[in-house]
C-alpha cells in the first residue's frame, strides 16, 4: 500500500500551463477522485503520475520513494502503479487470458503460478472461462472488466483510472461503479479516479480534488465539498451551485453570520473567524430556495417554467438583481406561470470565503 | 538543488544510439560524400569539377533532353491519372477493386519491363504484328525509339503514381462540399471544375511532383528507348560515360548526377511553392460524396476504361509473352515455332543469367528483411518518439529515395571506391555494395506504411505495458512488433518487387559475378536478344505477381493504403 504525495506539480506544454501548482496527499487505502470539466489538466496529472509526462517542477513521492521531479523521472515500467485507461487499451493481438497475465510473464512468474493468478483474476471480475477470447469479440462492460483485471493481477499499490465509465451506457455505468467500489473495499488499494462526471465522483470517493485550468481548486470529501464550496469555481460546478452577490454583516458566530443578500438579511453557513465585509458572494443550491409562505423574501420575474414531471424547473430574476438567474423546483401543484411577478426566500446558504484565505 | 533520480533509460539510449547509426551510415554519409566530391574534388575546395561539367556540350545536351521527357512525361502522368482517379472515385462505375489492380499494375513492373514489353509490341519483329501480318518490314525503326515513345512510356509507367495520390485525396473529399454545390444548381460537369480539381490541387501538385522526379530520375525507359536512337538523358548520360571510362569519370559523374538532384529537388520545390500560394485544406471530415452516376453513358466509360487498361497492360504482356516463345529474332510464331527455350536458356544455361537470379533474389530478400527490421525502431521514434530532433530523421530517410538512385549510386561508387578506412574491406566490384545502395534506397518503402501503422495505434497499448512492467526491448518484441508487422512486412514485400528487377542502381554498381536480373535483362537486350530478355521478363513478372496475390492475404491486417494495388 501506497501513499502518494504531490508536492506543487506544474505540467508546462511550451508555454502552457497544463497542470499548475497542485498538492496532493493521498492516504494509504483511499480512494481520491479528480474532478474536473473537459480539458483542466486531469488526464496530464494522471500521466504525470504513471510517469509518462516529466513534470516540470515540484516532486512526486509513491510510497517513500520520489519517482518524479524536475531532475529526472522513474520510467513508469519501474513505478508498480496500475492503470486502467479509458479506452481500455487491450492489446488485439492476445487472448482475454494473454492480456491479463503479461505483467506476470514480464516478471518472469512461474507459469503455473500465473495461471492461478489469472483464474482468480478472471473470477474476481466474473469473466471465469472467457480467457481464451480474443478482446475483439467482447463487450463494452466484459472489455472494461478485462482491463480491470489486467491491472488487478499485479496487485500494485496503486491505481490509476482514467474516466473509466466514459465510454459505457448508463446502466453498465451504474454497475461498473458498484464493481469499482467493491474493489476498492475488498483490496484496500491506493486509487487515483479520474472523471468529469460529478455523480460519479461523489458515489465512489473518499475525498474528491476539483481541478480547473491545471489547478486545484480544492481537496476535500464529497459532503464538504457540496456544503461549504472554497471558491466561486467549485461552487458553481457542483450541482449547479447558484452564486449570489452578498455583504456581511455580522462576524462568524457558531459557524453562522448575517447577511445582505438582494435587499433582505439572511443567516447563512461560513468558515469560523468570517469578519463583516462587503463584495462577498454566497452559494446556494436549488433546494435552498423556495416561494416565501410568509411574505419575508425578495420580488422577481418568472422567466421560464419547464415541467419536469411531479415538478417544474423554475427560471427567477430577482428584481434587485434583474441579470442574475436563480433556478429552483416547484413541486407538484405548481403554481408559478412564466411572466408571472413572485416573492422567493432563501433558506439557507453558504458564505464563500474570501480569495487567499487558508480553509 | 533537486534530488537526482535514476533513470534506468539505457534501452531507449541504446534505441536510439542505433537509429542514429543506420541513418548516419545509409542516409546522410552517402548524401555528404557526394557533395564533398562536387564542392571539394580531391580535399580542397575548387569549383574545377562544377565548371568541368558545364562546360561540356553533351551535359547541356542531355539536361535538355531530361527536362523534355520529364515534364512531357508528368503531364502526360498527370492527365491520365487524375482522370482515372476521377472516373473511378466519383462516379458509379462497377468493377473497381479489379480497375485499381490492373490500372496499378505497371507500377509494379520494373520499367525496363515496361519497355521491352512496349518495343517488342511495336518493333518489326514484333510476333504480335506479326499474327495479322501487320508488322512492319524488318530493318523499319521502331516507332517507340524517339522523344515521344520516351514521354509516352513514362506517362504509363508513372500515371498509377499519380492515381494513387489524387484517389487518397478525393476519399477525403468531404460530401457537403459537393452536395452544397450539386443544391447550388451545379452540373456535375461544373461540380468537378469548379469544385473538385480546385480542391484537389494539393493532392495533385504533390502527385506532379513525385511523377517529375520518377521521370527524370528514371533510367530503364530511357535506356531501352533512348539509347539506340542516340537520345540521351542524364541518367543515361552518366551510365554511358561509366560504362566507357570507368572510375577516372566518376567526378564528371558526381557533378551529372547532383544535376539530376538538383532538377528534381527543383520540381519538388516548385510544388512547395505553387501550394503554398492558397490555402486548399479541407477542415471537416466526413463520408466520402455519393457516386455520380453515369446512367447510359457508363457501359461506355466503362468500355473505354478497360480498352485503356488492355492497352497499357494486357497487350504489352502479351507482346513480351510472345516474343518470350519466339526461337529467334524475326521469327513468325506458329503454333509449330513456339518453343520454351528461352526460359531453358536464361534459368539454366546462361551462367551470368543464372547468376543473376540468385544475386537478385538474395540482395531483394536482405533488403526487405533489414527494412523491415529497421523500419520498426526508426518509425517508432519517428511516429512515437518525443525528441523533436527525430523528426529530421524521417526527412533524412525520404531523401535517398527522393532522389534518384543514379545519385545515390553514384554516392555508393565514391564512397566505396577505395577500400573501407582501417579495415581495408573492399566493397567496389563486389555485390556488396549493390546491398548497400539497396539497403539505402529501399528502407523509406518500409517505413512509410510502418510510420502509417503505428499512427493507427493506440498509443495506449504500449502504455498498458509499461505499466504492467515491460521495459522498452520486451514491449518491443510483445506488444509493439506484433501490432506494426504487417504494415512493415507489407512494406517488405513493396521491397522485394521493387528490388527484384531493379536496374538502375545495379546498371551502375555491377560487375562481373555479381549481375542482377536487370542488369542481365539490359545487356540481352542490348545485344540484340530480345528473346532472352522477354523470358527473363515473364519470370520476374510472373513472381511479382504471384507476390501481389500472397500479399493481398495480409490486407485485412493493414492500415489502409499500405497495399497500393488494393482499392
Ligand atoms: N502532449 C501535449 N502537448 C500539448 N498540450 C497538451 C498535451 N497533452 C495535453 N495538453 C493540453 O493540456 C490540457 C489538459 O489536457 P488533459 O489533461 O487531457 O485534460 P482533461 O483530461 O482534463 O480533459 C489541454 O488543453 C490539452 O490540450
Ligand atoms: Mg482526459
Amino acid at each position: 500500500m501506497a501513499r502518494l504525495s504531490l508536492d506543487h506539480v506544474t505540467k508546462s506544454f511550451a508555454d502552457f500551463d497544463a497542470v499548475k501548482d497542485v498538492s496532493i496527499d493521498v492516504a494509504d487505502g483511499e480512494f481520491l477522485a479528480v474532478l474536473g470539466p473537459s480539458g483542466c489538466g486531469k488526464t496530464t496529472l494522471l500521466r504525470l503520475i504513471a510517469g509518462f509526462e516529466k513534470v516540470t517542477s515540484g516532486e512526486i513521492c509513491i510510497g517513500s520513494d520520489l519517482v518524479s521531479n524536475s531532475g529526472g523521472s522513474v520510467a513508469p515500467e519501474k513505478r508498480r502503479v496500475g492503470i486502467v485507461f479509458q479506452n481500455y487499451a487491450l492489446w488485439p493481438h492476445m487472448t482475454v487470458a494473454e492480456n491479463i497475465g503479461y505483467s506476470l510473464k514480464v516478471a518472469k512468474l512461474d507459469k503455473a503460478v500465473a495461471r492461478r493468478k489469472v483464474e482468480d483474476a478472471l473470477a474476481l471480475v466474473n469473466l471465469q472461462g472467457m480467457g481464451e477470447r480474443r478482446p475483439a469479440n467482447l463487450s463494452g462492460g466484459q472489455r472494461q472488466r478485462v482491463a480491470l483485471a489486467r491491472c488487478l493481477v499485479a496487485a500494485p499499490s496503486l491505481v490509476l483510472f482514467d474516466e473509466p465509465l466514459a465510454n459505457l451506457d448508463v446502466h453498465l455505468r451504474a454497475s461498473m461503479e458498484d464493481e469499482f467500489a467493491a474493489f476498492h473495499k475488498r483490496t484496500g488499494t491506493t486509487i487515483v479516479y479520474i472523471t468529469h462526471d460529478q455523480a460519479e465522483a461523489m458515489a465512489l470517493a473518499d475525498r474528491i480534488a476539483v481541478m480547473d485550468h491545471g489547478r486545484l481548486m480544492q481537496l476535500a470529501t464529497p459532503r464538504e465539498l457540496y456544503h461549504e464550496p472554497a471558491n466561486e469555481m467549485v461552487a458553481s460546478f457542483i450541482s449547479q451551485g447558484i452564486l449570489l452577490p452578498a455583504d456581511v454583516l455580522s462576524s462568524e458566530d457558531g459557524g453562522h453570520c448575517k447577511v445582505r443578500v438582494l435587499g433582505t438579511e439572511l443567516v447563512v453557513r461560513c468558515r469560523p473567524g468570517e469578519r463583516p465585509r462587503a463584495g462577498a458572494k454566497i452559494c446556494c443550491r436549488s433546494a435552498d430556495l423556495d416561494v416565501s409562505p410568509d411574505g419575508l423574501g425578495f420580488d422577481g420575474l418568472v422567466k421560464r417554467v419547464v415541467y419536469q414531471g411531479g415538478a417544474a424547473r423554475i427560471e427567477f430574476a430577482p428584481a434587485a438583481g434583474p441579470d442574475l438567474t436563480l433556478h429552483f423546483e416547484q413541486p407538484d401543484p405548481v403554481t408559478l406561470e412564466s411572466g408571472a411577478q413572485a416573492r422567493l426566500r432563501i433558506k439557507s446558504g453558504w458564505l464563500i470565503p474570501a480569495a487567499g484565505t487558508a480553509p | 538543488m533537486a534530488t537526482r533520480i535514476r533513470e534506468s533509460r539505457g534501452q531507449e539510449m541504446a534505441l536510439t544510439a542505433v537509429v542514429a547509426v543506420v541513418i548516419v551510415l545509409f542516409s546522410l554519409l552517402p548524401m555528404l560524400r557526394l557533395i564533398k566530391e562536387i564542392a571539394a574534388p580531391g580535399g580542397t575546395l575548387s569549383t574545377v569539377a562544377v565548371e568541368a561539367g558545364l562546360r561540356s556540350q553533351a551535359t547541356w545536351i542531355a539536361t535538355w533532353h531530361t527536362l523534355v521527357v520529364g515534364i512531357g512525361g508528368t503531364l502526360l502522368a498527370v492527365l491520365s491519372g487524375t482522370a482515372v482517379a476521377v472516373l473511378v472515385s466519383l462516379t458509379d462505375i462497377r468493377g473497381r477493386s479489379a480497375l485499381v489492380l490492373c490500372y496499378v499494375m505497371p507500377l509494379m513492373i520494373a520499367p525496363q519491363v515496361t519497355a521491352l514489353a512496349w518495343l517488342q509490341l511495336f518493333g518489326p519483329a514484333s510476333p504480335f504484328l506479326k499474327l495479322f501480318g501487320a508488322a512492319p518490314p524488318l530493318g523499319t525503326k521502331n516507332p517507340l525509339y524517339s522523344t515521344s515513345g520516351i514521354i509516352l512510356l513514362l506517362g504509363v509507367q508513372y500515371g498509377p503514381l499519380v492515381f494513387l495520390l489524387v484517389r487518397a485525396g478525393l476519399r477525403k473529399l468531404p460530401r457537403e462540399l459537393v452536395e452544397a454545390a450539386r443544391a447550388g444548381g451545379a452540373g456535375w460537369f461544373t461540380v468537378l471544375v469548379t469544385i473538385v480539381l480546385p480542391l484537389m490541387t494539393p493532392s495533385i501538385m504533390a502527385a506532379a511532383a513525385l511523377a517529375f522526379v520518377s521521370c527524370v530520375g528514371n533510367f530503364g525507359i530511357p535506356a531501352f528507348l533512348g539509347i539506340p536512337a542516340n537520345y540521351l538523358v542524364l541518367p543515361t548520360l552518366i551510365y554511358q560515360k561509366l560504362a566507357g571510362g570507368g572510375p577516372a569519370v566518376l567526378g564528371e559523374t558526381a557533378f551529372l548526377s547532383v544535376l539530376i538532384g538538383v532538377i528534381a529537388m527543383a520540381g519538388i520545390l516548385a510544388q512547395e511553392g505553387m501550394s503554398r500560394r492558397r490555402d486548399y485544406r479541407i477542415s471537416s471530415t466526413s463520408l466520402p460524396a455519393e457516386p455520380y452516376e453515369l446512367g447510359r453513358w457508363r457501359p461506355v466509360v466503362q468500355a473505354g476504361m478497360w480498352l485503356l487498361i488492355v492497352l497499357v497492360l494486357f497487350l504489352p504482356l502479351f507482346g513480351l509473352v510472345l516474343t518470350s516463345l519466339v526461337p529467334g529474332y524475326g521469327i513468325a510464331l506458329t503454333a509449330k515455332t513456339a518453343t520454351l527455350d528461352n526460359y531453358r536458356f536464361v534459368l539454366f544455361e546462361h551462367d551470368a543469367a543464372n547468376r543473376a537470379f540468385f544475386n537478385s533474389f538474395w540482395l531483394s530478400i536482405a533488403a526487405a528483411f533489414f527494412a523491415v527490421v529497421v523500419a520498426v525502431p526508426v518509425g517508432y521514434l519517428i511516429a512515437w518518439g518525443k525528441q523533436r530532433w527525430v523528426r529530421l530523421l524521417n526527412l533524412s530517410v525520404e531523401l535517398p529515395y527522393a532522389l534518384p538512385g543514379v545519385v545515390l549510386a553514384i554516392a555508393s561508387l565514391l564512397l566505396f571506391l577505395r577500400p573501407i578506412p582501417l579495415t581495408g574491406i573492399q566493397l567496389y566490384n563486389t555485390v556488396w555494395i549493390i546491398l548497400y545502395a539497396y539497403l539505402a534506397r529501399f528502407l523509406v518503402l518500409a517505413l512509410r506504411p510502418t510510420i502509417s501503422g503505428y499512427h493507427q495505434i493506440d498509443r495506449a497499448l504500449e502504455e498498458a505495458a509499461q505499466v504492467a512492467g515491460a521495459g522498452l526491448f520486451t514491449r518491443m518484441r510483445t506488444i509493439i512488433f506484433p501490432l506494426v508487422a504487417p504494415a512493415a512486412i507489407a512494406g517488405g514485400l513493396l521491397i522485394f518487387m521493387t528490388a527484384l528487377s531493379e536496374l538502375t542502381v545495379s546498371a551502375l554498381l555491377w560487375s562481373s559475378g555479381s549481375e542482377t536480373i536487370g542488369v542481365v535483362m539490359f545487356s540481352f537486350e542490348q545485344g540484340g536478344d530480345s528473346n532472352y530478355a522477354a523470358a527473363m521478363s515473364v519470370v520476374t513478372v510472373a513472381v511479382t505477381f504471384v507476390l501481389m496475390l500472397v500479399t493481398n492475404l495480409l490486407a485485412p491486417h493493414l492500415p489502409s493504403g499500405a497495399l497500393p494495388w488494393r482499392d
